[in-house]
Protein backbone atom coordinates (compact mmCIF):
# COMPACT_ATOMS: atom_id res chain seq x y z
CA UNK A 1 0.00 0.00 0.00
CA UNK A 2 1.28 3.50 -1.01
CA UNK A 3 0.28 5.84 0.92
CA UNK A 4 2.55 8.28 -0.08
CA UNK A 5 0.28 10.36 -2.28
CA UNK A 6 -2.83 9.57 -0.33
CA UNK A 7 -5.75 11.99 0.39
CA UNK A 8 -8.75 12.39 2.69
CA UNK A 9 -11.31 14.74 2.66
CA UNK A 10 -11.76 16.79 5.90
CA UNK A 11 -12.39 20.66 7.24
CA UNK A 12 -9.38 23.08 7.19
CA UNK A 13 -9.74 25.13 10.62
CA UNK A 14 -8.43 28.81 10.68
CA UNK A 15 -5.29 27.38 12.66
CA UNK A 16 -4.30 25.22 9.77
CA UNK A 17 -5.63 21.60 11.44
CA UNK A 18 -7.95 19.63 9.55
CA UNK A 19 -10.51 18.28 11.21
CA UNK A 20 -13.04 14.92 9.89
CA UNK A 21 -16.00 15.94 12.14
CA UNK A 22 -18.33 19.24 12.15
CA UNK A 23 -19.37 19.42 15.37
CA UNK A 24 -21.04 22.37 17.29
CA UNK A 25 -20.73 21.64 20.57
CA UNK A 26 -22.51 22.96 23.63
CA UNK A 27 -19.58 22.66 26.87
CA UNK A 28 -20.75 22.66 30.29
CA UNK A 29 -17.83 24.19 32.59
CA UNK A 30 -19.33 22.32 35.47
CA UNK A 31 -21.68 19.73 36.39
CA UNK A 32 -24.67 22.42 37.76
CA UNK A 33 -24.14 24.06 34.13
CA UNK A 34 -25.24 20.51 32.04
CA UNK A 35 -28.97 20.85 32.49
CA UNK A 36 -29.02 24.59 30.48
CA UNK A 37 -26.19 22.81 28.16
CA UNK A 38 -28.40 20.06 27.33
CA UNK A 39 -31.78 22.28 26.64
CA UNK A 40 -29.52 24.40 24.45
CA UNK A 41 -28.77 21.34 22.37
CA UNK A 42 -32.29 19.99 22.65
CA UNK A 43 -33.54 23.22 20.93
CA UNK A 44 -31.10 23.78 17.80
CA UNK A 45 -30.65 20.38 15.78
CA UNK A 46 -27.07 19.88 14.86
CA UNK A 47 -25.89 21.27 18.08
CA UNK A 48 -24.73 18.23 20.88
CA UNK A 49 -24.10 18.54 24.41
CA UNK A 50 -20.75 17.22 26.25
CA UNK A 51 -22.42 16.62 30.02
CA UNK A 52 -19.64 15.73 32.89
CA UNK A 53 -19.86 15.90 36.83
CA UNK A 54 -16.85 18.01 37.85
CA UNK A 55 -15.59 21.49 37.55
CA UNK A 56 -16.90 22.73 41.09
CA UNK A 57 -13.91 23.30 43.77
CA UNK A 58 -10.94 21.90 41.93
CA UNK A 59 -7.15 23.34 42.46
CA UNK A 60 -3.96 22.79 41.05
CA UNK A 61 -2.72 20.70 38.67
CA UNK A 62 -6.53 18.43 38.74
CA UNK A 63 -7.84 22.33 37.68
CA UNK A 64 -5.38 22.57 35.03
CA UNK A 65 -6.11 20.05 33.61
CA UNK A 66 -10.07 20.31 34.18
CA UNK A 67 -10.02 23.85 31.42
CA UNK A 68 -6.93 21.92 29.38
CA UNK A 69 -9.16 19.06 28.74
CA UNK A 70 -12.00 21.98 27.68
CA UNK A 71 -10.13 23.89 25.78
CA UNK A 72 -9.00 21.07 24.09
CA UNK A 73 -12.03 19.52 23.25
CA UNK A 74 -13.23 23.33 22.06
CA UNK A 75 -9.98 23.35 20.10
CA UNK A 76 -10.31 19.94 17.99
CA UNK A 77 -10.87 20.00 14.83
CA UNK A 78 -13.24 18.14 14.83
CA UNK A 79 -15.27 21.01 16.12
CA UNK A 80 -16.87 23.72 14.09
CA UNK A 81 -18.31 26.10 17.18
CA UNK A 82 -18.91 25.96 20.57
CA UNK A 83 -21.20 27.41 23.28
CA UNK A 84 -19.59 27.36 27.00
CA UNK A 85 -21.76 27.59 29.94
CA UNK A 86 -20.72 28.19 33.42
CA UNK A 87 -22.28 28.28 36.94
CA UNK A 88 -20.66 31.72 37.18
CA UNK A 89 -19.22 33.94 33.82
CA UNK A 90 -15.61 33.93 34.89
CA UNK A 91 -14.54 30.47 34.57
CA UNK A 92 -16.36 29.99 31.34
CA UNK A 93 -14.73 32.97 30.12
CA UNK A 94 -11.59 31.33 30.52
CA UNK A 95 -12.37 28.56 29.04
CA UNK A 96 -13.84 30.40 25.84
CA UNK A 97 -10.90 32.45 25.61
CA UNK A 98 -8.80 29.10 25.35
CA UNK A 99 -10.89 28.09 22.35
CA UNK A 100 -11.08 31.28 21.13
CA UNK A 101 -7.06 31.63 20.93
CA UNK A 102 -7.62 28.31 18.00
CA UNK A 103 -9.59 30.73 15.71
CA UNK A 104 -12.90 29.16 16.37
CA UNK A 105 -16.05 30.81 16.36
CA UNK A 106 -17.07 30.38 20.41
CA UNK A 107 -19.12 32.46 22.94
CA UNK A 108 -19.57 31.72 26.54
CA UNK A 109 -22.58 32.29 29.28
CA UNK A 110 -23.00 32.35 33.06
CA UNK A 111 -25.87 31.58 34.67
CA UNK A 112 -25.33 33.48 37.37
CA UNK A 113 -27.93 36.81 37.54
CA UNK A 114 -29.71 35.42 34.70
CA UNK A 115 -31.08 32.07 35.84
CA UNK A 116 -31.57 28.61 33.32
CA UNK A 117 -33.72 30.14 30.97
CA UNK A 118 -32.36 33.43 30.27
CA UNK A 119 -29.00 31.41 29.90
CA UNK A 120 -30.88 28.85 27.20
CA UNK A 121 -32.44 31.36 25.16
CA UNK A 122 -29.49 33.35 24.51
CA UNK A 123 -27.13 30.34 23.83
CA UNK A 124 -29.89 28.95 21.63
CA UNK A 125 -30.18 32.03 19.60
CA UNK A 126 -26.30 31.60 18.90
CA UNK A 127 -26.14 28.21 18.72
CA UNK A 128 -28.47 28.37 15.85
CA UNK A 129 -25.79 30.91 14.25
CA UNK A 130 -23.14 28.55 14.94
CA UNK A 131 -25.20 25.27 13.33
CA UNK A 132 -25.99 27.55 9.85
CA UNK A 133 -22.26 28.55 9.93
CA UNK A 134 -21.02 25.50 10.38
CA UNK A 135 -23.17 23.58 8.04
CA UNK A 136 -22.08 25.62 5.06
CA UNK A 137 -18.15 24.45 5.47
CA UNK A 138 -17.08 22.38 2.56
CA UNK A 139 -14.88 19.34 2.72
CA UNK A 140 -11.68 19.59 0.78
CA UNK A 141 -9.13 17.33 0.22
CA UNK A 142 -5.81 17.21 2.16
CA UNK A 143 -2.75 15.05 2.23
CA UNK A 144 -2.84 12.29 4.66
CA UNK A 145 0.09 13.73 7.10
CA UNK A 146 -2.68 15.91 8.30
CA UNK A 147 -4.36 13.11 9.67
CA UNK A 148 -3.89 13.24 13.76
CA UNK A 149 -4.65 9.13 14.36
CA UNK A 150 -4.47 8.06 18.19
CA UNK A 151 -5.13 4.33 19.75
CA UNK A 152 -5.76 2.76 23.14
CA UNK A 153 -7.61 -0.81 23.20
CA UNK A 154 -10.09 -1.97 25.62
CA UNK A 155 -12.02 -4.97 27.29
CA UNK A 156 -8.79 -6.57 26.18
CA UNK A 157 -8.53 -10.07 25.60
CA UNK A 158 -6.15 -12.96 24.35
CA UNK A 159 -7.15 -11.66 21.28
CA UNK A 160 -6.09 -8.64 21.20
CA UNK A 161 -2.74 -9.41 21.47
CA UNK A 162 -2.92 -11.89 18.55
CA UNK A 163 -4.93 -9.76 16.04
CA UNK A 164 -7.03 -6.40 16.79
CA UNK A 165 -3.60 -4.71 18.32
CA UNK A 166 -0.89 -6.25 15.71
CA UNK A 167 -3.20 -4.95 13.29
CA UNK A 168 -3.00 -1.38 14.47
CA UNK A 169 0.30 -1.59 15.22
CA UNK A 170 1.10 -2.26 11.07
CA UNK A 171 -1.29 0.40 9.82
CA UNK A 172 0.93 2.59 12.57
CA UNK A 173 4.00 1.23 11.02
CA UNK A 174 2.29 2.85 7.36
CA UNK A 175 1.36 5.95 8.84
CA UNK A 176 4.79 6.49 10.67
CA UNK A 177 6.39 6.22 7.60
CA UNK A 178 4.37 8.85 6.01
CA UNK A 179 5.12 11.23 8.90
CA UNK A 180 1.74 11.52 10.58
CA UNK A 181 1.11 12.19 13.35
CA UNK A 182 0.57 9.65 16.11
CA UNK A 183 -0.86 8.77 19.60
CA UNK A 184 -0.59 6.15 22.56
CA UNK A 185 -0.41 5.85 25.93
CA UNK A 186 -2.21 3.67 29.04
CA UNK A 187 0.75 4.37 31.71
CA UNK A 188 -0.07 1.29 33.88
CA UNK A 189 -1.20 -1.01 30.75
CA UNK A 190 2.85 -1.02 29.98
CA UNK A 191 3.67 -2.56 32.77
CA UNK A 192 5.26 -5.53 32.17
CA UNK A 193 7.02 -4.53 28.66
CA UNK A 194 8.12 -1.04 29.54
CA UNK A 195 11.68 -1.61 28.46
CA UNK A 196 10.36 -2.56 25.67
CA UNK A 197 8.58 0.86 25.09
CA UNK A 198 11.71 2.59 26.58
CA UNK A 199 13.88 1.04 23.83
CA UNK A 200 11.82 2.54 21.43
CA UNK A 201 12.19 6.39 22.59
CA UNK A 202 14.07 8.02 20.10
CA UNK A 203 16.46 9.39 22.19
CA UNK A 204 17.83 8.72 25.73
CA UNK A 205 15.81 11.96 26.96
CA UNK A 206 12.51 11.27 25.49
CA UNK A 207 13.43 7.46 27.67
CA UNK A 208 13.91 9.20 30.97
CA UNK A 209 11.15 11.44 30.25
CA UNK A 210 8.89 7.88 29.67
CA UNK A 211 10.66 6.37 32.77
CA UNK A 212 9.55 8.78 35.18
CA UNK A 213 6.23 9.06 34.16
CA UNK A 214 5.63 5.08 34.27
CA UNK A 215 7.32 4.90 37.73
CA UNK A 216 5.27 7.47 38.70
CA UNK A 217 2.27 6.05 38.05
CA UNK A 218 3.05 2.98 39.50
CA UNK A 219 3.82 4.66 42.40
CA UNK A 220 0.39 5.89 42.56
CA UNK A 221 -0.62 1.64 42.28
CA UNK A 222 1.66 0.99 45.17
CA UNK A 223 0.41 3.74 47.23
CA UNK A 224 -3.69 2.54 46.87
CA UNK A 225 -3.48 -0.97 46.10
CA UNK A 226 -5.22 -3.12 48.45
CA UNK A 227 -4.10 -6.52 46.28
CA UNK A 228 -2.52 -7.53 42.65
CA UNK A 229 -4.97 -5.24 41.27
CA UNK A 230 -6.97 -8.76 39.68
CA UNK A 231 -10.07 -7.80 38.23
CA UNK A 232 -9.16 -3.28 38.39
CA UNK A 233 -6.13 -4.40 36.10
CA UNK A 234 -6.45 -6.52 34.19
CA UNK A 235 -10.03 -6.25 33.93
CA UNK A 236 -12.80 -8.41 35.29
CA UNK A 237 -13.69 -8.52 31.36
CA UNK A 238 -10.11 -8.91 30.46
CA UNK A 239 -10.08 -12.06 32.78
CA UNK A 240 -13.02 -13.81 31.46
CA UNK A 241 -10.96 -12.99 27.92
CA UNK A 242 -8.29 -15.13 29.26
CA UNK A 243 -5.57 -12.73 29.55
CA UNK A 244 -4.05 -13.67 33.23
CA UNK A 245 -1.54 -11.07 34.48
CA UNK A 246 -0.87 -7.27 33.95
CA UNK A 247 2.41 -8.32 31.72
CA UNK A 248 0.96 -10.47 29.71
CA UNK A 249 -2.27 -7.53 28.98
CA UNK A 250 0.96 -4.54 28.48
CA UNK A 251 2.47 -6.99 25.98
CA UNK A 252 -0.92 -7.50 23.80
CA UNK A 253 -0.98 -3.58 24.44
CA UNK A 254 2.06 -3.11 22.60
CA UNK A 255 1.93 -4.83 20.18
CA UNK A 256 -0.17 -1.30 18.86
CA UNK A 257 2.40 0.43 18.44
CA UNK A 258 3.71 -1.77 15.73
CA UNK A 259 7.21 -3.14 14.62
CA UNK A 260 8.91 0.08 13.30
CA UNK A 261 7.23 3.46 15.17
CA UNK A 262 9.75 5.40 17.19
CA UNK A 263 8.22 7.43 19.99
CA UNK A 264 9.33 10.84 19.37
CA UNK A 265 7.95 12.84 22.20
CA UNK A 266 5.90 12.87 25.44
CA UNK A 267 2.85 14.43 26.81
CA UNK A 268 1.36 15.01 29.95
CA UNK A 269 -2.70 14.52 30.05
CA UNK A 270 -3.75 16.67 27.36
CA UNK A 271 -1.11 18.03 25.96
CA UNK A 272 -0.94 19.28 22.06
CA UNK A 273 2.18 17.41 19.55
CA UNK A 274 4.22 20.24 18.54
CA UNK A 275 5.29 17.88 16.07
CA UNK A 276 4.78 14.51 14.22
CA UNK A 277 5.57 11.41 14.75
CA UNK A 278 4.65 9.09 17.47
CA UNK A 279 3.94 10.18 20.72
CA UNK A 280 2.64 9.07 24.51
CA UNK A 281 0.89 10.28 26.72
CA UNK A 282 0.79 9.67 30.23
CA UNK A 283 -2.95 8.48 30.87
CA UNK A 284 -5.09 6.33 32.70
CA UNK A 285 -6.31 2.88 30.75
CA UNK A 286 -9.90 3.38 31.52
CA UNK A 287 -11.09 3.33 28.15
CA UNK A 288 -13.53 7.07 28.36
CA UNK A 289 -10.75 8.68 30.22
CA UNK A 290 -8.29 8.07 27.89
CA UNK A 291 -9.89 8.44 24.40
CA UNK A 292 -11.37 12.01 25.95
CA UNK A 293 -8.09 12.84 26.50
CA UNK A 294 -6.89 11.84 23.04
CA UNK A 295 -9.51 14.34 21.80
CA UNK A 296 -8.66 17.07 23.62
CA UNK A 297 -4.76 16.75 22.58
CA UNK A 298 -6.27 17.23 19.01
CA UNK A 299 -6.53 13.82 18.02
CA UNK A 300 -8.77 13.77 14.37
CA UNK A 301 -9.93 9.71 14.54
CA UNK A 302 -9.05 6.74 17.06
CA UNK A 303 -8.28 3.39 15.82
CA UNK A 304 -9.93 1.36 19.39
CA UNK A 305 -8.85 -2.31 18.98
CA UNK A 306 -10.82 -4.83 21.41
CA UNK A 307 -11.42 -8.24 22.02
CA UNK A 308 -14.32 -8.71 24.36
CA UNK A 309 -15.79 -5.72 22.65
CA UNK A 310 -16.04 -2.68 24.45
CA UNK A 311 -18.63 -0.54 23.24
CA UNK A 312 -17.03 2.99 24.09
CA UNK A 313 -17.47 6.11 21.62
CA UNK A 314 -16.67 9.49 21.99
CA UNK A 315 -18.93 13.09 21.43
CA UNK A 316 -16.23 14.36 18.88
CA UNK A 317 -13.62 11.63 18.08
CA UNK A 318 -14.94 9.25 15.93
CA UNK A 319 -13.64 5.42 17.49
CA UNK A 320 -12.90 2.93 15.17
CA UNK A 321 -13.63 -0.33 16.56
CA UNK A 322 -11.30 -3.55 15.38
CA UNK A 323 -11.79 -6.41 16.78
CA UNK A 324 -10.33 -10.53 15.94
CA UNK A 325 -11.94 -12.19 18.37
CA UNK A 326 -14.55 -14.80 16.67
CA UNK A 327 -16.96 -14.83 19.35
CA UNK A 328 -17.54 -10.89 19.85
CA UNK A 329 -17.59 -10.81 15.88
CA UNK A 330 -20.58 -12.76 16.13
CA UNK A 331 -22.18 -11.62 19.41
CA UNK A 332 -21.70 -8.01 18.90
CA UNK A 333 -21.23 -7.36 15.40
CA UNK A 334 -22.82 -3.54 15.31
CA UNK A 335 -20.22 -2.26 17.23
CA UNK A 336 -17.40 -3.39 15.57
CA UNK A 337 -15.78 -1.85 12.21
CA UNK A 338 -13.03 -4.02 11.22
CA UNK A 339 -13.34 -7.92 11.54
CA UNK A 340 -9.64 -9.08 11.45
CA UNK A 341 -10.61 -12.57 12.72
CA UNK A 342 -9.34 -13.84 9.37
CA UNK A 343 -5.46 -13.60 11.34
CA UNK A 344 -6.53 -16.09 13.64
CA UNK A 345 -7.97 -18.78 10.64
CA UNK A 346 -4.98 -17.96 8.94
CA UNK A 347 -6.93 -16.54 6.07
CA UNK A 348 -5.47 -12.96 6.13
CA UNK A 349 -1.92 -11.79 6.91
CA UNK A 350 -0.88 -9.16 9.51
CA UNK A 351 0.03 -6.63 6.38
CA UNK A 352 -3.69 -6.84 4.97
CA UNK A 353 -5.45 -6.67 8.11
CA UNK A 354 -3.05 -3.46 8.24
CA UNK A 355 -4.40 -2.38 5.31
CA UNK A 356 -7.74 -2.68 6.13
CA UNK A 357 -7.52 -0.46 9.34
CA UNK A 358 -5.73 1.66 7.28
CA UNK A 359 -8.73 1.45 4.63
CA UNK A 360 -11.43 2.15 7.70
CA UNK A 361 -9.31 5.10 9.18
CA UNK A 362 -9.37 6.68 5.86
CA UNK A 363 -12.95 5.98 4.98
CA UNK A 364 -14.05 7.27 8.69
CA UNK A 365 -11.71 10.41 7.99
CA UNK A 366 -13.96 11.19 5.18
CA UNK A 367 -17.05 11.31 6.89
CA UNK A 368 -18.12 7.24 6.72
CA UNK A 369 -19.83 7.16 10.52
CA UNK A 370 -18.45 4.61 12.78
CA UNK A 371 -20.80 2.40 14.57
CA UNK A 372 -20.10 4.00 18.11
CA UNK A 373 -21.08 7.19 16.27
CA UNK A 374 -24.32 5.71 14.88
CA UNK A 375 -25.20 4.09 17.72
CA UNK A 376 -25.07 7.20 19.62
CA UNK A 377 -21.79 6.67 21.87
CA UNK A 378 -20.88 9.94 23.24
CA UNK A 379 -18.59 8.94 26.59
CA UNK A 380 -16.83 12.38 27.66
CA UNK A 381 -15.13 11.50 30.81
CA UNK A 382 -12.60 14.00 32.45
CA UNK A 383 -9.93 12.80 34.13
CA UNK A 384 -9.66 13.97 37.81
CA UNK A 385 -5.87 13.57 39.92
CA UNK A 386 -7.87 14.02 43.37
CA UNK A 387 -10.19 15.39 45.67
CA UNK A 388 -11.90 18.56 45.39
CA UNK A 389 -11.23 21.01 47.81
CA UNK B 1 -6.89 -26.92 7.84
CA UNK B 2 -8.14 -25.04 10.84
CA UNK B 3 -6.33 -23.39 13.73
CA UNK B 4 -7.38 -24.34 17.35
CA UNK B 5 -4.88 -21.95 19.34
CA UNK B 6 -1.73 -19.92 18.22
CA UNK B 7 1.27 -19.14 19.93
CA UNK B 8 3.15 -16.10 19.17
CA UNK B 9 7.07 -17.63 19.37
CA UNK B 10 8.27 -20.69 19.21
CA UNK B 11 9.82 -20.52 22.93
CA UNK B 12 6.55 -19.30 24.81
CA UNK B 13 5.13 -21.88 27.09
CA UNK B 14 1.69 -21.12 25.88
CA UNK B 15 -1.00 -20.97 23.49
CA UNK B 16 -4.39 -18.92 22.68
CA UNK B 17 -7.49 -21.25 22.29
CA UNK B 18 -8.86 -19.16 19.11
CA UNK B 19 -11.99 -21.64 18.83
CA UNK B 20 -14.71 -22.02 20.72
CA UNK B 21 -15.47 -25.54 22.48
CA UNK B 22 -12.45 -26.90 23.12
CA UNK B 23 -13.03 -29.67 25.71
CA UNK B 24 -10.80 -32.46 27.35
CA UNK B 25 -9.05 -34.80 24.74
CA UNK B 26 -9.50 -32.63 21.90
CA UNK B 27 -7.07 -33.01 19.34
CA UNK B 28 -5.52 -29.43 18.47
CA UNK B 29 -3.67 -27.95 15.69
CA UNK B 30 -1.27 -24.70 17.16
CA UNK B 31 0.10 -21.68 14.74
CA UNK B 32 3.25 -20.26 16.07
CA UNK B 33 3.04 -17.15 14.50
CA UNK B 34 6.69 -15.61 14.71
CA UNK B 35 7.84 -18.91 12.66
CA UNK B 36 4.96 -19.52 11.04
CA UNK B 37 4.99 -23.34 11.97
CA UNK B 38 2.22 -25.52 12.87
CA UNK B 39 2.22 -27.87 15.93
CA UNK B 40 -0.10 -30.46 17.38
CA UNK B 41 -1.34 -30.94 21.16
CA UNK B 42 -4.01 -32.49 22.72
CA UNK B 43 -6.31 -30.53 25.28
CA UNK B 44 -5.39 -31.71 28.66
CA UNK B 45 -8.50 -29.81 29.73
CA UNK B 46 -11.62 -27.59 28.77
CA UNK B 47 -10.75 -24.48 27.56
CA UNK B 48 -12.90 -21.20 26.60
CA UNK B 49 -11.58 -18.89 23.57
CA UNK B 50 -8.94 -17.09 24.11
CA UNK B 51 -7.90 -18.60 27.55
CA UNK B 52 -4.45 -20.44 27.51
CA UNK B 53 -2.84 -23.82 27.62
CA UNK B 54 0.32 -24.56 28.16
CA UNK B 55 2.58 -26.27 25.24
CA UNK B 56 5.15 -27.13 27.96
CA UNK B 57 5.23 -28.76 31.29
CA UNK B 58 5.31 -26.16 34.08
CA UNK B 59 6.52 -26.38 37.66
CA UNK B 60 5.74 -23.94 40.69
CA UNK B 61 7.74 -21.04 40.51
CA UNK B 62 8.80 -21.44 36.87
CA UNK B 63 8.17 -17.87 34.54
CA UNK B 64 5.68 -18.47 31.46
CA UNK B 65 6.54 -17.26 28.93
CA UNK B 66 4.07 -15.48 26.18
CA UNK B 67 5.80 -13.13 22.72
CA UNK B 68 8.93 -14.23 24.65
CA UNK B 69 9.04 -12.37 27.31
CA UNK B 70 7.95 -13.28 31.21
CA UNK B 71 4.20 -12.85 31.91
CA UNK B 72 4.59 -14.21 35.58
CA UNK B 73 5.22 -17.01 38.20
CA UNK B 74 3.51 -19.85 37.73
CA UNK B 75 1.75 -20.91 41.55
CA UNK B 76 0.31 -24.61 40.93
CA UNK B 77 1.73 -27.21 38.36
CA UNK B 78 0.79 -27.28 34.84
CA UNK B 79 1.35 -30.39 32.13
CA UNK B 80 1.09 -29.93 28.57
CA UNK B 81 -2.66 -28.86 27.47
CA UNK B 82 -3.84 -27.87 30.69
CA UNK B 83 -5.66 -24.46 30.77
CA UNK B 84 -3.24 -21.97 31.93
CA UNK B 85 -5.06 -18.44 34.16
CA UNK B 86 -5.81 -17.22 37.66
CA UNK B 87 -5.31 -20.28 39.14
CA UNK B 88 -1.93 -21.53 38.45
CA UNK B 89 0.01 -18.38 36.71
CA UNK B 90 0.14 -14.54 39.16
CA UNK B 91 1.54 -11.33 37.83
CA UNK B 92 5.40 -10.69 39.59
CA UNK B 93 4.53 -6.83 39.88
CA UNK B 94 2.02 -5.10 42.06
Amino acid sequence: MDLSKQTFWGYRRQNGRVGVRNHVIILPVDDLSNAASEAVANNIKGAMALPHPYGRLQFGADLDLHFRTLIGTGSSPNVAGVIVIGIEDGWAKKVADGIAAAGKPVMSYGIELHGDHDTIMRASKMAKCFVQEASALVREQCPIQELWVSTKCGESDTTSGCAGNPSVGNAFDKFYEQGMTLLFGETTEVTGGEQLVAARCRTPQIREQFMAMFNRYQDVVNRHKTSDLSESQPTKGNIAGGLTTIEEKALGNIQKIGKRCLVDGVLDKAEVPTGSGLWFMDSSSAAAEMVTLCAASGFAVHLFPTGQCNVIGNPILPVVKICGNPRSVRTMKEHIDVDVSGLLRREINMDQAGDMVVDMALRTANGRMTNAEVLGHREFVLTRLYESA
Amino acid sequence: MTIHFVVHDEGDSVGVVVVEGVKAGDALTGWIMDQDKTINFKAASDIPIGHKLAIKPLRENDTAIKYGVDIGRVVAPVAEGEHVHVHNLKTKRW
